[in-house]
């Protein structure tokens, strides 16, 4: 999403402060929803827009809570259903800077065709989709992004289902911005918030946050200090995918193959691996298939970053934009004529 | 040319076209309401086609018709009894034969009655030879034969040619009452405006049945219907659809906001759809959305952004956006939702219909939800009820729901269309700088009748949450706290109470404001209760008739009106849900009358109830 930044003449000069409600925040202590709140209110005063411009919608979760805590305009709406209310909104407004606050169940389940659509459409707002692979505020069932096997209230003998990979699906859906970032990161998911607020179109970013109280550690392989250098894999466009404890691995594509190797002791220089270009649509295919169990033997590193970006015209733009052009066709509309039609006879 | 015509003079004429759903009856039908009504006839019509679009030729389930009333008096119903009825083939005849007056006209197409024809209807034998028909005046035309031969010379193919026998039907029928082609041939100038060799084959077409009427003697008589009084002005022929999306667009008009709608396909409340999105230049901005909760969702979304949010469906989508209905009550947001009924329950009978939606209007939602709910009674009503839904829905912001069926929508009616400096003037509650308390905005404070300010996301200084959790009273702060529940529901059922004071009393439509037995209906039931009643009085019997435009909240002096009657009788085309309402309302002991067919009701079977009770 990228607005328009309305009051240039006198702008004002905001903090994080100013971005926070008077709402008593009420997630567990330890969430990692703080982090990514507190990580919002502080880009916020960065990206010039007026705080009367700015509106938070979500659907319902944990996550959804959200817009209580942002002193911001903001509902709280139903489940899955937030990216319809964001597509009216945007489209009856269209100079409005809007965020759109879900969870992995209510965006991948009960919201799965909203989701699609509005990445197809390419509303200009900001996805951010808090993945915990749970479902928290229902006290801790499997969600469809529960990895198989994991054992929970409502799948005491582990989840059969398959998950889903949510920037896969993005993806399908023609998406033109997807990210992945995680909590624990705080500059990190700053630098991808401020990203996807500048790109415009639907920016999809999902979010890797723990649930302390469910699903706990579910992502600690990639936030751990031991374990995070060998299992992520950091996208920056333009610059190589290095990774490994002393950065001494690194992908490099053979063909359609993507394939790990130890860069320097096969003699291979930087310029010899695989570059990470944001814009590539068939490498990106690649990269977001890296979703592998860190768990199995020879397994991917899990990807983070900006996988791809594309400018696409925005959907509320072509609707305002006919709606002038039919305007310049027929003239503004004359509700007389209208109520008159095109056959009348007189009663005297 | 014949001579010894004469002309027969006629207060009305029931007209139906009957037959194979690719005959273009639907068409045909329109043209010949069209015509009547630019010519000064009051008209109603009921358009009735099967649900499947290409519904298996020539057979019974295939059959398309289109049923019309046009008289010199106030014709308030489609007909009971048809006075003419064309059959283009024998399916179009076996299945519309029931409604046709003893002694009534019956013109066929005899082509639609060969061995092929007759077995796809399911008829061993002809009906035109086998002495069914003896009780009426049949009229034989190869109407095929005579199509085929003045489109002889054209270098239009043979099934071509046979398409526009239609045209020859219609001219017929303009011949036969007198009508001029005027008005048809400009539509197919219009239609065929980039294929002229189907123009001229259709103008042929049309004006031979025209003069083939002239020039035989199939008829020794011609109809005459004069003008109807109709109250002076200036009138246009409308259909329900049409006549709500034009309502919209004005009450958008007259309350400055854009009009935003948000809709899924759906029969019969698509055509809303279509009307709208070729009005964009009335800043109308349509969102066909990828299912029914995204519709209503949209709609509620366009509404917190400062539009008319508005959504149209018919039952079974309506049942999808309940929870998001709810929503915007909590949120307390205007949004208008049209119901164009159809046969339900379920996918029921989509192209058929039904008022067995009320319930489900009024009581429909999770949790106490009390809803505004509005009915059109006419075609050209459709206009007046979703202006003033749209109307209530911005100044007490609130949803309302429009009841409109599929009788209503595709139906037409000649209407004296308003002036727009007479719309009444709608003012949306947009929150003011004086609505700041020490630099606060206070989302959920009321005026005097509970409404509570709207306050649109770019209005600095006014920022603030809206949720489907419960809120604290004034702040709208999310709360739990128990006495604050029952004081926001009560509050929220007070505000659409409140909406009682702000439409009309409940007025005696027809008859005396006191008596015997009060007809009290709702809906389209309006013009066959309308002319029963009537024809009651005209009997000498004391009956009036009330009609229902306000189902939630009702009209404050409605159960006064009641009580000044010995009896009630609630005619409804469902299984008895007014009833239930007014009985629950008001200790009444309300008689139903139900008809459950897909069909409105027919003027006799409401007079015969009456007297049954009288
Ligand atoms: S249940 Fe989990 S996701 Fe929800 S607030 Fe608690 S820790 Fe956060």
């Amino acid at each position: 999403m990228s607005t328009p930044v309305t009051n240039t003449e006198n702008k004002i000069q905001y903090t994080a402060k100013d971005f926070t409600s008077d709402q008593e925040v009420k997630w567990c202590p330890g969430c990692g929803d703080y982090s990514i709140l507190k990580q919002v209110q502080t880009i916020l005063p960065q990206i010039g827009v007026p705080r009367e411009n700015i509106v938070f919608i979500s659907g319902i979760g944990c996550s959804s809570r959200f817009p209580y805590y942002m002193n911001t305009y903001g509902m709280h709406s139903i489940h899955g259903r937030a990216p319809a209310f964001v597509t009216g909104l945007r489209i009856a407004n269209p100079e409005l800077n809007v965020w759109l606050i879900t969870g992995d169940g209510d965006a991948l389940s009960i919201g799965g065709n909203h989701l699609i659509h509005i990445l197809r459409r390419n509303v200009n707002t900001n996805i951010l989709l808090f993945n915990n692979e749970i479902y928290g505020l229902t006290k801790g069932q499997y969600s469809p992004t529960s990895p198989e096997g994991l054992k929970t209230k409502s799948s005491p003998y582990g989840v059969v289902d398959h998950p889903f990979n949510p920037v896969r699906l993005a993806m399908g859906a023609e998406a033109t911005f997807i990210a992945r970032t995680v909590d624990r990161d705080p500059k990190f998911l700053r630098e991808i918030l401020l990203e996807a607020n500048n790109h415009k179109g639907s920016s999809f970013v999902e979010i890797y946050q723990n649930c302390i109280v469910f699903n706990d550690k579910a992502f600690e392989v990639y936030t751990d200090k031991t374990t995070k250098k060998k299992e992520v894999l950091m996208m920056k466009h333009g610059e190589p995918l290095i990774f490994g404890e002393d950065d001494e691995k690194a992908v490099v594509l053979d063909g359609y193959t993507p394939r790990i190797v130890e860069w320097e002791k096969e003699g291979l220089s930087k310029d010899d691996l695989w570059i990470h270009d944001m814009f590539d649509k068939y490498k990106a295919n690649i990269l977001i298939d890296f979703f592998d169990d860190p768990k199995t033997p020879h397994h991917f590193p899990r990807p983070f970053g900006i996988f791809y970006k594309k400018e696409r015209a925005v959907y509320e733009e072509m609707v305002n934009k006919q709606v002038e052009e039919v305007k310049k066709q027929f003239g503004e509309g004359d509700l007389q004529k209208l109520l008159k039609g095109e056959h009348t006879w007189t009663v005297e | 040319m014949s001579e010894n015509i004469t002309f027969e003079k006629k207060k009305h004429i029931t007209v139906l076209f009957a037959g194979d759903s690719g005959d273009g009856m639907q068409l045909t039908g329109t043209q010949f309401t069209n015509t009547n009504a630019l010519y000064g006839n009051d008209v109603s019509t009921f358009p009735n086609f099967p649900a499947e679009i290409r519904a298996p030729q020539g057979t019974l389930s295939g059959v398309s018709g289109f049923q019309l009333q046009f008289g010199s008096n106030e014709i308030y119903t489609p007909g009971d009894e048809v006075d003419l009825l064309v059959a283009m083939n024998a399916a179009g005849l076996l299945s519309n034969l029931h409604k046709v007056k003893k002694g009534g006209t019956i013109l066929v197409n005899t082509s639609g009655f060969d061995a092929k024809n007759l077995r796809l209807a399911k008829s061993e034998e002809n009906p035109l030879i086998s002495g069914l028909l003896n009780e009426y005046r049949v009229i034989e035309i190869d109407i095929t034969k005579l199509t085929k031969e003045a489109l002889k010379d054209t270098a239009l193919s043979t099934k071509e040619a046979e398409r526009s026998k239609n045209m020859f039907v219609l001219g017929f029928l303009y011949w036969l009452y007198n009508r001029k082609l005027d008005a048809t041939i400009q539509f197919l100038e219009e239609k065929f405006a980039h294929k002229p060799e189907l123009l001229e084959a259709n103008v042929k077409v049309l004006k031979a049945g025209y003069n083939y009427g002239d020039a035989t003697n199939v008829f020794t008589e011609r109809y005459e219907v004069e003008k109807a009084k109709l109250p002076k002005g200036e009138y246009r022929n409308i259909t329900g659809n049409a006549a709500t999306a034009i309502g919209m667009i004005a009450a958008a008009h007259q309350s400055g906001l854009d009009l935003f709608y948000g809709s899924y396909p759906i029969t019969p409340a698509s055509d809303i759809l279509h009307e709208l999105s070729k009005r964009k230049n009335f800043n109308v901005k349509t969102f066909q959305a990828e299912d029914e909760i995204a519709a209503v969702s949209s709609a509620i979304g366009a509404s917190f952004g400062g539009a008319l949010g508005v959504t149209g469906s018919s039952g079974p989508g309506i049942a999808l956006k309940m929870e998001a209905i709810g929503l915007a009550i909590m949120l307390e947001l205007p949004l208008v939702i049209v119901n164009v009924q159809r046969g339900g329950p379920s996918t029921g009978l989509p192209t058929k219909t039904e008022q067995a939606d009320l319930f489900q209007a009024v009581y429909g939602r999770n949790g106490e939800a009390p809803l505004a709910v509005i009915a059109a009674k006419t075609p050209a009503d459709c206009f007046n009820a979703v202006y003033e839904a749209a109307r209530i829905a911005i100044e007490h912001m609130t949803p309302v729901m429009i009841l409109s069926d599929g009788y209503l929508a595709n139906g037409s009616e000649p209407w004296r269309y308003p002036k727009v400096e007479h719309l009444r003037p709608i003012k949306p509650p947009f929150a003011q700088k004086s609505d700041l308390s020490d630099d606060v905005f206070l989302p959920y404070h009321r005026d005097k009748k509970l409404v509570r300010k709207w306050a649109v996301p770019g209005m600095k200084g006014f920022e603030h949450r809206v949720g489907g959790l419960e809120k604290e009273a004034e702040t709208g702060n999310v709360s739990y706290d128990p006495e604050n529940h029952e004081k926001m529901v009560k509050t929220r059922q007070a505000k659409v109470d409140n909406i009682a004071n702000d439409i009309p009393q409940q007025a005696i439509e027809t008859g005396k404001e006191s008596g015997k037995v009060l007809v009290l209906g709702w809906g389209s039931t309006f013009g066959a209760i309308k002319t029963a009643v009537m024809e009651c009085i005209e009997e000498g019997m004391d009956v009036s008739q009330a009609h229902l435009t306000y189902l939630n909240p009702l009209p404050r002096n409605l159960e006064d009106v009641l009580n000044r009657f010995e009896k009630v009788l609630i005619p409804e085309m469902n299984n008895g849900q007014l009833v239930h309402i007014i009985r629950d309302k008001f200790l009444l002991n309300a008689v139903p009358l139900n008809k459950i067919q897909g069909v409105p009701f027919a003027v006799n079977e409401i007079k015969e109830k009456i007297k049954e009770i009288y």
